[in-house]
């Protein structure tokens, strides 16, 4: 494969996001949707293109004896800090990558269609799909990332997108202050990736560029997946309070990851993220952007699998965050909200699955389960967000509240929102039964306590997307669609809603181990009858019980809230995180650090300085009277002075 | 003597100040071609100096200082006027030619006495131009004094605010600066020849010698750097900054904090740890416990403010803290990284003084909570705060983050606890900047509009377009063309490291 392909899919959007970005003002709207739109299935075709060949061709470029091959297909030099860190810019063609090609392109695309008509009414149509093109190009910059160093680049170019989307409708002060949060609280967890990034290539860039890991550059993810497994362990074996240094740089990079995943403590931005227009959060809050922390693990996987600690670490954040997630999702009202804590938790199950992986358990299944549920919920996720999309822009609000009794007057919508429904609960044959039936045996392949817990939470998965499912379109018809009839959305909304259904239907039946693995060496994917079964049967026994309280309209859901309120508010009011971490932030932080800061700036630095100037100015004052023009007083002090040395000199002199 | 290039970077503004001095007051007409002119041929000599240097290097030429000439001024004292030019003067003479260019177009409407304005302007451009080329420790000096004082002039008398109080202590505070800055001076050039009648102030001449005693060296460190560190607004000495920076009219501000403060971290290399290097080795940490209080107070205090330049000069406080950090760090990584972020802040500083400028002039406010909306009202200027911002707080594409980046690597090869402490503190500062930097936006530039009267304000004029446009392009062209930059900065600083490598 040649470079142009490559430098194509990194330059057509960035071109894309130039030209709507400084042209769009003076464009018309159709002119610019239709250009994005087109721009984006040019970037489809090459993309899949280049992945497509990439998985079936067979060559011996990228395939040597079943085992896939990393390949770069060029790797720039940016900028060099010293000898050893050097910065490239390249692209990485490797089975994640490629998946990511296809997931990223995929729903980008369908999100560019969908808008078409989604915000076909809105002011800055144009800024839009600048902004969307800006994003996609910086999220393929991250999947094709040669070195750790463009993945972080790009990292903070994807925040800086999400930043400008869900701050989209900018006159309303909470998308502003959604964005704002959004931006610093991804920002705060990159920083403990730059810290990661700065100890682990210091490190690796100490060693001799005559030694084994070779002269490359020390931020290169194949010199250091690769080659390097016991170079590093002898290398980075010091240790720092307990852990290995290894340790540290992986978990301090995996914050970062936490951050972009909204893992718990790191979470709170996503929820809110929802402030941004819907096909967005369809993009970047569901399918692509909140899985960088996911890909971040599974990039660095042999990283992460030299330094244990930091695998448990993952698999224990995963775990409390999936369920923690799952019980806020049970009691939300905004059904975005609902998708939100929903994504929370299902990549919190791709961390888990990750961290469990070991190579010695179903030959490092959970690795290749992670990813095939990146992939399946990518697709779901997105589909889902879409479906609500159309719903909210047929109600006009986001609460299930003002809905209810849809299924008969958006049977396209229904239809889809059913099939993501089903998948995202695990029923077969849609595609997240497959891959979380995957995870679920890696899990209890590792440890029967991570799989009860996350089998557990797959139960409450299913529970709170079909409570979710009954109130919006079973329940009880909403009055208000006597004044205004709510109907499907148009074509541009509807074919992307039919294609992600039927991908969601059809996904799980690719043999994805063939492709992607953590060895890169094809896996043979079997059920397990032992894991599927029970998994189905809680899920169906939380679909009946979501059934049996939300089909019709009755009192049930009411009683249940009452008999424990406590409960029921705190998880609503998520757990109260948002209140503490606005007490630390403002009260603390805000209102003590820098306020105090500030004081003590003006009162005391600054204070110190005037007190100078008023001390030079007020000994001024007082001896300015000495030159006062008056010949007597200059007498008076030259006699007093002559005596004064009159004495000293006969002093000394005896 | 007229035959070296970089004589006329001072002979230009002096022939701008004297053509003013003929125009007159009242012939706006006049004063605009000769500043455009002369700012045009300034930019021009500047860019072809860049790419005649950068083709000399590539032509194998590896000589210290390049387009050096010399000639006696002052015999008795040995005082030359001494010029020459390495990667990184011919950098910092770009930035001030790029500055100067914008800031001519940022105050195209300048009221009263515009042709005095300029003028003062043009000598303050002369005493800049004028420092960076000279290698000289005496003319050095007295450039750095002709910058100083129409400064006072230029705040007292277009000021607004609290003008005559800020004028008059930014310029006894810089001043009180240069007190301590002389006392070095005199004491490098008394040492620095093994006998009294080779006393020189030539600073290559200098460092060859090496006889500065080591004892010496760390008092005469101290004063040079106190007193260049002074302007490059070190802890606990900045505070002349908040004010100045907020009664200064806006190509004041600009041309202060884009380029005047850099003479501070310029200085700082170029004299203090050059000629002392085993000074700079030994008493190092003392000014790193200050710049690193720098970085994380300034960007702490910057949070709070609610003046657009106060923020602004609050986040310099903190950016002009990291420049003088990362040449502290006294290894090449971490020094280019400080020529890096000084090409940035100040490029990145003069585009928000300009836009504070250009909003001021139409709110007739910079209250940020007086303020809202702006990018309903006037597009274009909200689109250039954003990439303003965005350039602060370090966005990949801009060159704020090339140099972040630089400085923290390099910092981070010192392996000892102290310096790893205070580099982490360092880059928590990359927080704090998105913090008051988003703050700001999400208040100014994003939001309902909050002033009625405010939506019937136009948009940027094509002066100020100019003006912004050529500043914006220059951020994002280091930003993603780092390397040749990086290159030509880091073979600058083999003298200073090979200096320092001796002194150990």
């Amino acid at each position: 494969m040649g470079i142009t392909l490559p430098v194509l899919i990194l330059a057509l959007p960035f071109a894309m996001f130039l030209i709507l970005g400084i042209g769009g003002v003076k464009m018309p709207r159709k002119l610019a949707g239709i250009l994005g739109i087109c721009a984006n299935g040019a970037l489809l075709a090459i993309s899949y293109i280049v992945a497509l060949t990439y998985f079936f061709s067979g060559e011996t470029a990228y395939i040597i004896d079943g085992v896939r091959q990393q390949l770069q297909l060029f790797d720039v030099t940016w900028m060099a800090f010293t000898d050893r860190l050097v910065v490239n810019i390249g692209f990485l063609l490797d089975p994640i990558s490629a998946m990511m090609l296809i997931v990223i392109t995929t729903i980008s695309f369908m999100v560019h269609l969908y808008s078409w008509g989604y915000m076909e009414h809105e002011p800055g149509f144009q800024r839009y799909y600048a902004f969307l093109s800006l994003f996609t190009f910086s999220m393929l910059g991250l999947v094709v990332a040669t070195n750790i160093f463009q993945m972080y680049i790009f990292w903070e170019l994807v925040g800086v997108s999400s930043y400008l989307l869900i701050g989209f409708f900018y006159k309303l002060p909470s998308a502003v202050s959604a964005s704002k949060k959004a931006f610093i609280v991804t920002r705060f967890a990159d920083l403990f990736m730059l810290i990661g990034i700065l100890v682990l290539s210091y490190y690796v860039a100490e060693t001799p560029a005559d030694g084994p890991l070779g002269g490359a550059s020390a931020f290169n993810f194949i010199m250091l997946n690769n080659n390097s497994v016991n170079v590093l362990e002898s290398t980075l074996c010091g240790t720092f309070m307990g852990g290995s240094i290894l340790s540290w740089a992986m978990v301090f990079i995996f914050v970062g990851g936490m951050g972009k995943s909204a893992m718990l403590p790191l979470h709170i931005w996503l929820p809110d993220a929802m402030e941004g227009p819907t096909p967005v959060s369809a993009l970047i809050h569901a399918a692509t952007m909140v899985v960088a922390g996911v890909y971040l693990v599974a990039r660095f996987f042999p990283l992460y699998l030299i330094a244990e600690g930091s695998l448990l670490f993952i698999t224990v954040v995963g775990a409390i965050t999936a369920f923690y997630a799952a019980v806020v999702a049970c009691c939300q009202i905004d059904i975005k909200r609902i998708l939100a804590f929903s994504t929370i938790s299902q990549i919190a199950f791709m961390m888990v699955s990750l961290g469990v992986t070991r190579p010695e358990l179903h030959e490092g299944m959970g690795y290749m389960a992670s990813m095939f549920h990146l992939f399946t919920h990518a697709m779901f996720k997105a589909l889902l967000f879409l479906g609500a999309g159309a719903l909210i822009h047929a109600v006009h609000s986001n609460n299930y509240t003002a809905m209810g009794g849809m299924r008969k007057y958006m049977p396209i919508t229904h239809w889809t929102f059913l099939i993501g429904c089903l998948a995202i609960a695990g029923i077969p044959p849609f595609s997240g039964f497959f891959s979380k039936d995957e995870m679920l045996t890696a899990m209890y392949a590792n440890s029967p306590l991570w799989g009860a817990w996350m089998t557990m939470v797959a139960a409450l998965t299913a529970f709170y997307m079909f409570r979710m499912y009954f109130l919006v379109f079973w329940w009880e018809e909403n009055p208000h669609y006597k004044e205004h009839t709510p109907h499907d959305a148009p074509w541009q909304m509807s074919i992307p809603l039919i294609f992600l259904a039927a991908v969601s239907c059809l996904a799980g039946f690719l043999p994805f181990g063939e492709f992607v693995t953590w060895n890169r060496e094809p896996y043979h994917i079997h059920l397990d009858m032992s894991v599927a079964i029970p998994s189905i049967c809680v899920a169906v026994v939380a679909i009946a019980f979501a059934a049996w309280l939300y089909a019709r309209k009755n009192d049930k859901p009411a009683k249940m809230k009452a008999a424990m309120p406590a409960l029921w508010e705190a998880a609503h009011r998520r757990f109260y995180w948002d209140e503490i971490y606005m007490f630390i932030t403002h009260k603390i932080i805000f209102n003590g650090v820098c306020r105090g800061i500030a004081w003590f700036d003006r009162h005391v630095i600054d204070g110190t300085m005037d007190g100078l100037a008023a001390v030079t100015q007020y000994t001024s004052a007082k001896i300015k009277g000495l030159q006062s023009g008056n010949v007597q007083a200059y007498v008076l002090w030259y006699f007093i002075g002559a005596v004064i040395l009159a004495a000293i000199t006969w002093i000394c002199l005896l | 003597m007229f035959g070296n290039i970089l004589i006329w970077f001072v002979i230009v503004p002096v022939l701008m100040i004297a053509g003013l001095a003929c125009c007159g007051n009242s012939n706006m007409k006049a004063i605009r071609t000769v500043m455009v002119a002369g700012s045009t041929a300034l930019l021009g000599m500047a860019v072809w100096l860049v790419c005649e240097f950068l083709s000399l290097r590539a032509a194998g030429d590896t000589s210290e200082m390049l387009f050096t000439g010399s000639w006696l001024w002052y015999a008795p004292l040995n005082i030359h006027l001494a010029v020459g030019v390495d990667g990184i003067s011919v950098l910092m003479l770009l930035l001030s030619a790029i500055i100067v260019f914008a800031g001519t177009f940022a105050s195209w409407k300048i009221d009263p006495l515009p042709m005095n304005f300029f003028l003062w302007f043009c000598l303050l451009s002369t005493g800049v131009f004028g420092f960076f080329i000279s290698i000289d420790m005496f003319t050095m000096f007295m450039f750095y004094e002709v910058a100083l004082i129409p400064m006072y002039l230029l705040i007292g008398v277009w000021g607004t605010g609290r003008k005559e109080y800020s004028a008059m202590k930014l310029t006894l505070m810089l001043m009180g600066g240069s007190a301590f800055l002389m006392l070095g001076l005199l004491g490098i050039f008394w040492h620095s020849a093994p006998t009294l009648d080779q006393c020189t102030w030539n600073i290559l001449e200098i460092s060859h010698n090496a006889a500065i005693d080591p004892s010496w060296q760390r008092l005469l460190f101290c004063f040079t750097f106190v007193g260049f560190g002074v302007l490059g607004a070190m802890f606990p000495f900045h505070t002349w900054s908040p004010d100045g920076h907020a009664c200064a009219p806006t190509a004041v501000s600009m041309l202060h904090a884009g380029v005047l403060m850099k003479l501070g971290g310029y200085g700082c290399f170029r004299i203090a740890i050059f000629l002392c290097p085993q000074g700079a080795q030994e008493l190092a940490w003392i000014f790193i416990i200050l710049t690193g209080i720098s970085v994380v107070y300034g960007a702490f205090s910057a949070c709070v403010q609610t003046d657009l330049k106060y923020i602004n000069a609050y986040s310099s406080v903190s950016h002009c803290g990291m420049v003088l950090f990362a040449i502290l760090m006294l290894n090449t990584t971490a020094m280019t990284g400080g020529i890096l972020q000084m090409l940035s802040h100040g490029l990145m500083t003069a585009l928000f003084f300009a836009l504070i400028g250009m909003i001021y002039g139409r709110t007739h406010t910079r209250d940020i909570r007086q303020m809202g909306g702006l990018m309903k009202i006037m597009p274009y200027l909200g689109v250039c705060y954003m990439i303003a911002g965005f350039a602060s707080l370090g966005l990949p594409g801009m060159s704020g983050f090339v140099a972040e980046m630089t400085i923290f690597f390099g910092a981070f090869e010192n392996a000892d606890m102290f310096h790893r402490v205070f580099v982490i503190a360092a880059t928590c500062s990359i927080v704090i900047t998105a913090v008051y930097i988003l703050r700001v936006v999400g208040k100014l530039v994003l939001g309902p509009v909050q002033d009625e009267h405010h939506l019937s304000l136009t948009d940027a004029s094509w002066w100020e377009r100019l003006s912004t446009v050529t500043l914006i392009a220059c951020l994002a062209g280091i930003g993603f063309f780092p390397n040749w930059i990086n290159e030509a900065i880091r073979t600058s600083f083999e003298p200073i490291i090979n200096a320092l490598q001796n002194a150990i």
